[in-house]
């Protein structure tokens, strides 16, 4: 008998503390199995955000940083330029990359810097305790908008891909989904590409990945899967909104 | 014949795995784990290997065998 699904050497073999249900751990798994698939364990430093996944450094079995609320593009930024044969990604949550860190993602993505962003949008803030994000849906409940969001008072959820599509020297932008086998599968091959991406100088390439968290959405993790299907596809649709190499 | 092992110490019970198989052939186990979760467990037939259960555990705690 053949194992066919062996942990991948990038991860550390430990529980991690995640909720269950929740879609750390499979990207984690995902973006584990691209270093290990591309050889880039030992040149690889990531950069674990303020959010549930602040211990991303336990897991990951490269060298890691663990940086300040949103500022993970910006650590990338000095890394990759004082580093330049070191392979930077940014992991970061919703709450971290389009609130707190707006300016940097958007700074970082206007310079082009040559660094991977793995962006896991779950809709909430979830460390700090269920609290409305920048991407909650209309009419989704959060502990600060008891009634589910109103646009009236708080605007509409950010697009980041859509967003950062209009800038330039943004190169590589999908977004993916881990809500069943077979995106989650997409979701690797788009991980790939943006590591890849960079080993190839093509510059600032992001993948957004629409997660869940049944904890602070209240909802049990298999209802948690059909929520993103149902609701959080529509509002934030799938697919590439930028593939350019080099040039343009 | 394909075949899956779960790691009860891994396993949280989410059971999301029980929702993306295709061959219906993970269920919940009777058996509490250290860890405080009813963890999952194969039923013992119709395993194809196919890997989607493991594509999506969260937790690892999945291997599939062929
Ligand atoms: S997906 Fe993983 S953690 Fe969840 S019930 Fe299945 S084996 Fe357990
Ligand atoms: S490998 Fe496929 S058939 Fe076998 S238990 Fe997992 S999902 Fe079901």
């Amino acid at each position: 008998m053949q194992l066919l699904n062996k942990r991948p050497e990038s991860l550390v073999d430990m529980k991690m503390h995640y909720c269950p249900g929740c879609s750390h751990g499979i990207v984690h798994r995902l973006i584990a199995e691209v270093m290990d698939e591309l050889d880039i364990r030992n040149r690889t430093i990531g950069i674990a955000p303020v959010g549930c996944s602040v211990f991303a450094d336990k897991y990951f079995n490269c060298d890691m940083i663990q940086g300040p609320h949103g500022r993970g593009p910006a650590i990338a930024t000095g890394l990759k330029r004082t580093t330049p044969g070191a392979i930077v990604f940014s992991y970061q949550g919703d709450g971290d990359l389009s609130s707190i860190g707006m300016a940097e993602i958007v700074h970082t993505a206007i310079r082009s810097e040559n660094i991977t962003v793995i962006f896991i949008n779950n809709a909430i803030y979830g460390m700090t305790g269920g609290q409305m994000a920048p991407t909650t849906l209309i009419g989704q409940k959060a502990t600060t908008c008891v009634y589910g969001r109103d646009p009236k008072l708080t605007g509409n959820p950010i697009k980041m891909c859509e967003l950062l599509a209009t800038i330039k020297g943004a190169k590589y932008l999908e977004r993916t989904s881990v809500h069943t086998a077979p995106n989650v599968i997409k979701t690797k091959n788009a991980i790939k590409k943006a590591f890849k991406n960079q080993i190839d100088n093509v510059g600032f390439s992001m993948v957004e990945i629409l997660s869940t968290c049944p904890t602070n959405w209240k909802i049990d993790p298999v209802k948690s899967l059909k929520y993103v299907n149902d609701n959080m596809i529509k509002v934030f649709p799938l697919g590439v909104y930028k593939d350019s190499k080099g040039g343009e | 014949m394909p075949e899956i092992k779960v790691d009860d110490s891994k396993c949280k019970g989410c059971y999301i795995c029980i929702e993306a198989c295709p061959k219906k052939c993970i269920e919940i186990s009777k058996e509490f784990s250290k860890s405080g979760y009813y963890p999952v467990k194969y039923t013992g037939a119709d395993c194809i290997a196919c890997q989607q259960c493991s594509r999506i555990c969260p937790d690892l705690a999945i291997d599939v065998y062929k």
